[in-house]
């Protein structure tokens, strides 16, 4: 069986609490119930699951959720040996075998006749049938499962059916406000606090298009990402074009209206 | 005798001058206009001071032959009174440009066009101004002569014998034109005038006076400068992104409406010249993005004053502080603006103007103004120093408001007030400051309104509005010239009206039979959703059967089969389509030898291949058009890609009759904005014709072909595929040219109910 170790988070991961999160989510974890973290992307849910699971000490099984994936990706296939066929588990198993939180990241991405899977584990069972195999998991006094999806994604297909949905406690994420966005930046990366506070701005001023002509605001982590080039001796108006104009558009006129943002925001 | 009412012509040579020189000149002149001699001194004076004397001769000479050509002593007073003024103008010597102008004078006095002299006389000064120089000033003579030649009418062909209509209007609006557009784009306007209305006196006469929307829309094509409309989107973005602030952006004209109109928050939107040039080495746009966070940061920060108990000049001034207040937080949170201010914001030397005989006023706000932006100011006088330090204290600790700056200004104004203020005469130079508005947004009138008396007219009850959607336009491609016509075809969307939906089932019963084929072969190509492909080497799972089977195989030395594991596909058709029905007048010809009408076939066509779409899940909308002129091409809505293939869509498609022209490209442009809107992977405009482009008002074939090439080149380019389907036998002539390899001619039209499901089948494959 596999060491649960390998799956421990061994160094503190910075995570700037914006509210009581970590508390309630502590006591969610208490009474072992599903958590679901919604939020745009880029804003520190995938960090708050790390940071959760390295404050409780337990080993955290993430999945990046994808179109192609099918139930057998989650809960495991045979597979051929030299002795014959042999039973590998997916990750899902796996974290309900060795108690860890298993974190599915992005999952309106899977298809929804994949996720059903996923229900049993979810409500008082606490069990996965592993019908190929003929066995019955009992999950783990320590598993707990944390989903995490996008809701402002720009698609009529891609939602969680209402029986995945009421199965979970939820956590909205957002962009942290201005002041504590800035200090996130300056802590993750170590820039200069006033500086951060400019590259905030232009994130912002990127954020208030999302509707117009944005699917997405620019991200905390496209800020940090900013942040970490400057540190590595770009000019701010170059960083700023280069990690949060250019990936998230190919719009010639949304480029042009940040690029003058940049240029009215930095002296 | 004298004849009371009838001037003698001796006693107007015979006048006396002022001096023995202008007495001279007058007599040399050997003029009897006595319009003329009236002015003459005053012309002869200013001759003197721009006209060296060696060539004042060859002036009087020219003048001579102006006066003498029988048209009058109008264009001998537009000479005299104008030239020196170009003379001056220009600053160069009169024999670089008098024999050209005296060319082409001697030239339109031999056509038909003469009269056209007085108007190119008037009107050569402001000419000058704009041009400045001598070659330019050639250019644009032979520029109104080709004018002239080619607009010039003839009878039977032979020789030209009637003037042209367009020539006085042109040279009447030369100087606003070349206010607007360089020599290079007044050609250009002027090519495309005398193409677009060569048969038509009026219209011709119309387009030269700038009175006509065609002739307007071409001028601002050929605006110099950033176009409004270009950059339209990139302003409304940058003042969302930068100011969440999403007031409609609305320009006005600057070469129509009244000159010095300044950019102005309006109720409905923030309103902005609609071009703009370069100016202290800022680009238009930059001027635009100026001028639009000046306003919008108004719009944050100002507040409404009541202006009822201030004078004029306390108004100005507040206006003035509250605009630098403005603009100092404006910097404050954009300090990247500043040089692009700073650059647009006059810097008046301190000294020029002298308040002693002029009106400062102006020139010390701009000065004032200019200290609170510039910290590098050059400026020593005392009150604008102190107040400058004064708004910035004001600052310090906040945004202040419009009312704390105000009385800011109220003070400076009482401190720096003197006589001078009062005098009419102003020093305007150096102080119109480019990216600010006109602050109307400022003020509140407590006693505007009060009157009870009203002379307005009652309101008149509107119009009733016509059934449908208001005309969208589109632009059409004139092959000749290589360019887009702007605005150029309306397109008016309306619901079909509805017919009987019994019929269209009728139609469908009659083709049962083929219905039932098509159907079998639309369950063939019907996608299963999710499908499993077993028997693959690599795959997402074992397939546990296989597996066991060639375990077994391996185990007992047989070769194993490793095609051992299983995978799904997903098997969509994802596919919007709009089918286009060409509605026009020859659908309604009778099928050699039977009773039905082309259209009445094509009705049971389309039902066929509606209900085979509907059959098939890809989303259909079909619509069907008709033009008549450029200013009506109606765009009939059928069935809409949400609407169910039901009653009343058969009910419209059933009601489907003939009439009209062929305006295919601008129809292809509106089918294709119907489908930009889908998210479809294939995105499909299907188009049932039965004849080339055609319209009333359009004389060249190729014309119309080579726009509905273009409308399916753009629509390529969005990722949208045409196909055409003709059902005209000659098509071949044509149709290459616009739709490349993408059509067919479906020959027996009789058949065509079973051909255009079978056709659009074969193309979705």
């Amino acid at each position: 069986m596999t060491s649960p170790d390998a799956y421990r988070i061994r160094k503190q991961p910075f995570y700037q609490p914006q509210g009581n999160e970590v508390d309630l989510y502590e006591a969610a974890y208490a009474a072992r119930l599903p958590v679901m973290l919604k939020g745009p992307t880029g804003c520190g849910k995938s960090r708050f699951v790390e940071y959760m699971a390295w404050k409780l000490g337990k080993p955290l099984v993430s999945v990046a959720c994808n179109e192609d994936m099918t139930a057998a990706d989650l809960v495991g296939r045979y597979l051929l040996d030299a002795g014959g066929t042999r039973w590998q588990d997916g990750p899902l198993t796996l974290a309900a075998r060795i108690g860890a939180i298993c974190y599915l990241d992005e999952i309106v991405e899977a298809r929804q006749d994949t996720l059903v899977v996923i229900h049993p584990l979810t409500d008082h069972r606490r069990a996965l049938p592993l019908d190929k195999k003929g066995e019955q998991l009992a999950a783990h006094p320590d598993f707990q499962l944390v989903i995490s999806y996008n809701p402002g994604y720009q698609s009529l297909v891609k939602d969680l059916k209402q029986s995945t949905k009421q199965r979970f406690t939820a956590f909205s994420f957002d962009y942290p406000p201005a002041a504590l966005e800035g200090q996130i930046v300056a802590a993750e990366t170590g820039i200069a606090a006033a500086l951060a506070e400019q590259l905030v701005s232009v994130a912002q001023a990127g954020r208030r298009l999302k509707g117009h002509v944005l699917d997405e605001g620019i991200s905390t982590r496209l800020i940090v990402y900013a942040a970490t080039l400057i540190v590595h001796g770009i000019p701010p108006a170059d960083a700023c074009r280069m990690a949060m104009v250019r990936p998230i558009t190919d719009d010639a006129d949304v480029i042009d209206a940040l690029n003058h943002a940049i240029a009215a925001i930095f002296d | 005798m004298a004849v009371p009412g009838i001037r003698n012509v001796a006693d107007a040579r015979q006048r006396l001058m002022a001096t023995a020189e202008s007495q001279a000149a007058w007599t040399a002149l050997d003029c009897g206009f006595a319009a003329v001699a009236d002015v003459f001194d005053e012309c002869w004076a200013a001759a003197r001071q721009h006209i060296a004397p060696a060539e004042r001769p060859a002036f009087l000479d020219a003048a001579r032959t102006i006066g003498k050509l029988g048209r009058g002593a109008e264009p001998l007073l537009a000479f005299l009174e104008g030239w020196p003024r170009v003379v001056a103008t220009l600053a160069l010597p009169q024999s670089a440009i008098l024999p050209t102008l005296m060319d082409s004078i001697r030239r339109l006095q031999k056509s038909p066009n003469a009269p056209a002299v007085t108007p190119l006389l008037q009107t050569l000064g402001a000419v000058a101004e704009r041009l400045r120089s001598a070659d330019a000033l050639a250019d644009y003579q032979t520029l109104a002569l080709d004018l002239a030649e080619r607009t010039a009418g003839s009878i039977h062909g032979r020789q030209t014998t009637h003037p042209s209509p367009a020539l006085p209007n042109f040279l009447r609006q030369a100087p606003r034109l070349l206010g607007l557009l360089s020599l290079a784009g007044m050609r250009r306007w002027i090519d495309s005038g005398i193409r677009l209305t060569s048969p038509h006196p009026e219209q011709q006469r119309a387009y030269f006076a700038l009175a006509s929307p065609e002739s307007r829309a071409l001028l601002q094509r050929e605006r110099e400068g950033t176009l409004f409309a270009d950059v339209e989107r990139r302003l409304g973005l940058g003042l969302a992104a930068l100011w969440t602030d999403d007031s409609p952006l609305v320009p006005y004209s600057t070469a129509f409406a009244a000159p010095g109109l300044r950019p102005y928050l309006a109720a409905d939107g923030m309103r902005l010249p609609d071009a703009l040039g370069t100016l202290s080495g800022i680009d238009g746009l930059q001027r635009y993005r100026a001028m639009l966070a000046h306003l919008a940061a108004h719009r944050q920060w100002s507040r409404p004053l009541v202006a009822d108990n201030w004078s004029p000049l306390q108004r100005l001034a507040v206006e003035t502080f509250e605009d630098a207040r403005i603009d100092v937080l404006l910097l404050r949170r954009f300090p990247g603006l500043r040089p692009v201010l700073l650059a647009l914001h006059p810097q008046p030397a301190e000294d020029a103007c002298d308040p002693e005989r002029i009106n400062s006023l102006r020139h010390r706000l701009t000065c004032l103004s200019r200290a609170c932006l510039d910290a590098d100011h050059p400026y020593t006088a005392v009150a604008t120093r102190e107040f400058a330090a004064g708004l910035h204290a004001l600052l310090a600790d906040g945004e202040a408001s419009t009312r704390a700056v105000a009385e800011l200004a109220l003070a400076w104004a009482a401190r720096t007030r003197v006589p001078s203020d009062q005098y009419a005469n102003v020093h305007f130079a150096d102080t119109e400051i480019d990216y600010r508005d006109d602050n109307r947004h400022l003020w509140t009138f407590i006693e505007a309104g009060d009157e009870e008396d009203s002379f307005d007219p009652p309101p008149t009850l509107a119009k009733p509005e016509r059934a449908g959607l208001p005309p969208r336009h589109y632009p059409e491609w004139d092959g000749a010239t290589q360019s887009f016509r702007p605005d150029w075809a309306a397109v008016y969307e309306a619901l079909h009206p509805a017919g009987n939906p019994a019929d269209i089932d009728r139609l469908l019963e009659r083709h049962a039979l083929l219905a039932r084929r098509l159907k079998r072969l639309l369950d063939l190509l019907k996608p299963q959703d999710r499908v499993r492909l077993r028997y693959q080497e690599d795959g997402s799972e074992l397939d546990l059967d296989v597996a066991v089977r060639a375990w077994t195989d391996w185990r007992s030395g047989r070769l194993p089969d490793p095609r051992i594991n299983v995978s799904h596909r997903t098997n969509g058709r994802d596919i919007s389509v709009l089918l286009l029905i060409d509605l026009s007048q020859s659908l309604a010809a009778r099928l050699p030898g039977s009773e039905q009408r082309i259209l009445d076939t094509a009705r049971e066509a389309v039902a066929l291949l509606g209900w085979a779409i509907g059959e098939l899940g890809d989303a259909c909308a079909i619509a069907g058009f008709h033009s008549n002129t450029r200013h009506e091409v109606r765009y009939h809505h059928i069935k809409g890609f949400s609407e169910a293939w039901d009653d009343t869509v058969k009910a419209r498609l059933a009601a489907v009759e003939a009439g009209y022209s062929t305006r295919m490209g601008a129809a292809v442009r509106h089918a294709g904005h119907a489908l930009s809107g889908r998210h479809s992977e294939k995105r499909i405009l299907l188009l049932l014709t039965d004849g080339e482009p055609a319209d009333i008002d359009v004389t060249d074939p190729d014309y119309l072909i080579a726009d509905t090439r273009q409308a399916v080149e753009t629509l390529a380019a969005e990722g949208i595929s045409t196909f055409c389907l003709s059902l005209d036998p000659n098509a071949e002539r044509y149709i290459g040219r616009i739709f490349g390899n993408r059509w067919r001619v479906l020959d027996r039209i009789e058949n065509l109910p079973e051909q255009l499901p079978m056709a659009y089948l074969n193309l979705t494959r």
